[in-house]
């Protein structure tokens, strides 16, 4: 009936875990407590999951990454609490089991439940007003897009009390993840996770693929897109390039571990360096789709708060197309050690390294867009100027990371596990807290605390040079990833240094949280009347914050890049003069689909995993009869009418009269 | 960072080099970020300011000149290098390269000495200014062979014939590990790694043979291939004849060689022997 899932599969011997789950078991009763207590079940269903309004997905994505970004860095504090203590022979808290568990599900829930989330989610809330549109291309896809997503989310979620999670590492390379090696449920769990939120990301990529090239308002050519615009175009493209291929290479090791077939495993043909092959030719573009968004933030950031136009568009754009074109030809640098011969090193390594030339274009252009500017530094600026920094150094270990000779030596050591949190949590966390201290008030119609921005961006700069400066150092001495524990006393005083580094982490974390609640609470003094907070150069801060549904009741027309910011520069300046005659405006209906689908793709997953065949039955025609409904309903649009556009302007424009 | 092997040596001052090469490029940066912040803060009136300046000929080609300059550098560098310190190049000696296999097991490593007929576990010894072909290979999942000191890794797989040429120039201990994550008892997997004259080297050959154990492929084998974690030292005083090729040539197939690696599943969980869940 219940296929492997018994009463034993949850782990009640371990402490630690049970707290967890207790903890998480009553903040959750309590939150359904709340929405019960003041009947808000019905304001969440219609106006946030079955929406289709692609600024409210992208909001969920980010409280989703945001709340994961808690899960995934409590595992970080653990294992570094685990490497503080088991030197020398102790053998600390964790033993193998669960530490591995750990390393495995931190990297996995970074990476796929933290930072795709917040690229996501931003790509979501800006892209489409930036190009002057009113949704994305198909708005019912990026509602079960974000849910699919969300599935995969609750997947790994449930690992930690139900069975338990990967002990593979965050690849799961074969034949480790193969069932000969892992019999248990974790790389199942792993493998549906995966499979589900990745199609939710495919699905993504042709969604703003799409969006991008077919829905760009009047004039909008792509030569005057916004940069950040630019870099969610090419993510985009690598997205529907790159994600089917780990889609493909998980249905493969899901074959061997489920109908007993050989493509990974040691024996009968199968081949492991297939297999490394495959997850990083996804995985290199991976890193590519995470950090470009990333640095598109950046280029908005810096040309608003310099008050002067961006250096160099059309170079960060090339330079943005070549990265893109280069991250599919370097993904053997991660794996050089395997012995390919050294012609096929020294090609992959060389090319690695020309990345760093447009890379190196983008840094001098962000130089020279402060160069003769007016800086304000705003808690976006300081993120982007630490960014400068870090990334750059992070950048330049990328490039001896790439040096197949040194790479022989550093190669799995502390200093690749230093190198990638440089430039992930240098790059694209440092990017996606700058894009939300920058689009927040976009989303919401208030500005987040200055005060305690700044504070969480310290906290969070000097926490991640004490955690990681210490690695490289270790890897000197010999130090390798993924050690549960290690012998060498002596390496114990910069363990405990890197351990500091996360605490001050943390509380960078614990800042962020308090922003949060600080800005809620003072909303009504830092209310962003007029759409437009930071005196901003593209189309989306020509709206209202948060704008109409619709968001333009008028789609703009633009002549230049800054469009925005030229309009504000005509003589007598810009108006935001109420239109004289509205029209209705044709946008597409909620749906209750995604999600439901999404439900029964829940269902499948985990009957999956745990080889309950009814129910995988139930989930796969539950998924089927539920879109079957939403392909014969006509029934997915409707207009707004003009008077009610009429009146949403009308508010509007009272507000900015009051406020002039 | 203190390698006893010239190989070590050499790929320490090539990352000394690289290292060198990049700080040309990031030390301006930073300096220039920090300068440009300074100057022109929005509170400094007196700086020069430029809304509209969005493009400058001779700033583009030295942004692209400087990285590409830096990058030509470091590509003759790379190609030089990749040759050079290929792990499959034999070392230039006077001497004779001597063999020896290791073997990555479930956690412990198999080291076969086949032109002296021993075998070890977890224990590693080669004369002094000799240079060493390790063939490297897995009987189970991916590990990498590596002694720090001596310099690289390389990958071990099973069914793969891998290798890596080393000489360790320094009399001493050395610990050696699999620095590729492998499971519960990869941080355990270490060995020693003896660097000796060529007098204690034989002595040791000696004692080695002084083992009443013997390590055949497949009887012996299959014994030492169960999980442990933190496995003793072991002597073999025998070995079958080409053991690393049988080892190797029992993953071509499902059926040839010993059938030991079979879909037995609960193989790890149970730390039963392979071979003897195929023979039921």
């Amino acid at each position: 009936m219940f296929g492997k899932l018994s009463l034993d599969s949850i782990p009640y011997h371990e402490p630690i875990i049970m707290v967890t789950a207790a903890a998480i078991g009553i903040v959750g009763a309590l939150v359904f407590g709340l929405i019960t207590y003041y009947r808000k079940w019905g304001y969440l269903w219609t106006e946030w999951v079955t929406s289709i309004d692609h600024k409210k997905i992208g909001v969920m994505y980010f409280l989703v990454a945001l709340v994961m970004l808690v899960r995934g860095f409590a595992d970080a504090i653990m294992m570094r609490t685990q490497q503080a203590i088991a030197a020398g022979g102790a053998e600390g808290y964790l033993p193998p089991h669960h530490y591995d568990q750990i390393f495995t599900a931190h990297g996995v829930i970074m990476i796929f439940f933290v930072a795709m989330p917040m690229v996501i989610g931003l790509m979501n809330l800006v892209v489409p007003l930036q190009i002057g549109a009113r949704d994305v291309a198909f708005p019912f896809m990026n509602n079960l897009s974000f849910w699919l997503f969300a599935v995969g989310m609750i997947l790994v979620n449930m690992s930690l009390v139900i069975g338990e999670f990967a002990k593979t590492g965050w690849l799961a390379y074969a034949p480790l993840s193969e069932l000969q090696y892992s019999p248990d449920v974790g790389v199942d769990y792993w493998i549906w996770a995966l499979q589900l939120s990745g199609i939710g990301t495919t699905l993504t990529g042709i969604n703003f693929f799409v969006t991008i090239l077919k829905m760009r308002t009047k004039g909008m050519t792509l030569f005057r897109m916004p940069i950040f615009t630019w870099t969610a175009l090419c993510t985009n493209v690598l997205i529907i390039l790159s994600f089917p291929i780990l889609t493909a290479t998980i249905a493969l090791l899901t074959l061997d571990r489920y109908l007993g077939m050989h493509f990974f495993t040691n024996d009968m043909g199968g081949s492991q360096m297939m297999y490394v092959n495959l997850i990083w030719a996804w995985g290199h573009p991976e890193v590519y789709i995470l950090i470009l968004p990333a640095f598109g933030v950046f280029s908005e950031v810096i040309a608003t708060f310099t008050k002067k136009r961006l250096f160099g568009y059309k170079t960060m754009v090339w330079a943005t197309a070549a990265i893109t074109v280069l991250s599919f030809i370097v993904w053997l640098h991660h794996f050089f050690t395997m012995g390919a011969g050294a012609n096929v090193n020294a090609f992959f390594g060389i090319m690695t390294m020309i990345i760093a030339i447009p890379t190196g274009v983008k840094i001098f252009n962000w130089l020279f867009t402060m160069y003769r500017g007016r800086i304000q530094f705003t808690t976006p600026v300081l993120w982007t100027i630490g960014f400068i920094i870090t990334f750059t150094l992070g950048g330049m270990t990328g490039v001896m990371l790439a040096v197949p000779g040194a790479n022989f030596v550093l190669h799995n050591s502390l200093f690749v596990i230093a190198h990638f949190h440089n430039v992930i949590i240098g790059g694209v966390v440092f990017g996606m807290m700058a894009g939300f201290t920058y689009w927040f008030p976009k989303a919401f119609g208030f500005t987040l605390s200055e005060k305690w921005g700044k504070r969480s961006f310290w906290c969070w700069l000097v926490g991640f040079y004490m955690a990681f400066m210490p690695l490289y150092a270790l890897s000197f001495f010999g130090a390798m990833r993924r050690m549960q524990s290690y012998e060498q006393t002596e390496w114990q005083p910069l363990m405990i240094v890197a351990w500091v580094g996360a605490v001050i982490i943390a509380a960078g974390i614990a800042c962020m949280v308090i922003q949060l609640i600080v800005s809620i609470r003072d909303r009504e003094n830092n209310r962003d009347l007029t759409g437009d907070p930071w005196d901003g150069r593209t189309l989306e801060w020509s709206t209202s914050s948060p704008p109409p549904n619709y968001n333009f009741a008028y789609l703009p027309k633009v002549d230049s890049i800054d469009s925005y910011w030229e309009m504000k520069q005509q003589p007598g300046g810009f108006k935001r003069e109420l239109a004289t005659k509205f029209e209705d405006v044709h946008m597409p209906k909620n749906t209750a689909e995604g999600p439901i689908m999404s439900l029964f793709a829940l269902f499948f997953g985990f009957a999956l995993i745990w080889h309950i065949w009814w129910l995988v039955g139930l989930g796969a025609i539950g998924m089927f009869v539920t879109f079957m409904f939403r392909i014969f309903n006509n029934d997915t649009d409707y207009h707004v009418s003009a008077a009610e556009v009429e009146k949403t302007e009308r508010e509007y424009h009272k507000r900015l009269e009051m406020q002039a | 960072m203190d390698p006893s092997g010239q190989i070590g040596q050499g790929l320490k001052s090539l990352i000394i080099t690289a290292f060198g090469l990049m700080l040309i490029v990031v030390i301006p940066v930073i300096v220039m970020t920090i300068l440009f912040a300074w100057k022109y803060r929005g509170t400094n009136l007196a700086a020069k300011y430029t809304p509209n300046w969005e493009h400058s000929n001779i700033i583009e080609v030295f942004v692209w000149a400087i990285p590409c300059v830096i990058i030509f550098f470091l590509a003759v560098l790379t190609w030089q290098t990749s040759h050079s310190f290929d792990p499959h190049k034999p070392i230039a000696s006077e001497d004779e390269t001597m063999t020896v296999d290791a073997i990555s097991l479930d956690w412990k490593w198999l080291f076969i000495y086949p032109d002296e007929g021993i075998a070890t576990i977890n224990e590693l010894a080669i004369p002094v200014d000799k240079p060493v072909h390790f063939r490297v290979t897995s009987g189970t999942v991916m590990n990498s062979f590596m002694i720090p000191n001596l310099g690289s890794q390389i990958y071990a797989m099973a069914g793969m014939d891998n290798d890596v040429y080393l000489e360790g120039n320094e009399i001493g201990t050395f610990r050696g590990r699999s620095t590729h994550y492998s499971g519960e008892g990869f941080s355990e997997m270490l060995f020693d790694a003896h660097v000796t004259s060529d007098a204690d080297f034989q002595a040791w050959v000696d004692k080695v043979k002084q083992s009443p154990d013997t390590m055949m492929f497949p009887e012996d084998y299959e014994r030492v291939a169960k999980p442990s974690i933190a496995n003793p030292v072991e002597y073999f005083s025998q070995v079958s004849p080409d053991f690393y090729g049988d080892l190797i040539k029992s993953y071509k197939a499902g059926h040839g060689g010993t059938d030991s690696h079979g879909e037995h599943n609960e193989a790890r969980e149970s730390s039963m022997p392979m071979s003897a869940q195929a023979a039921e």
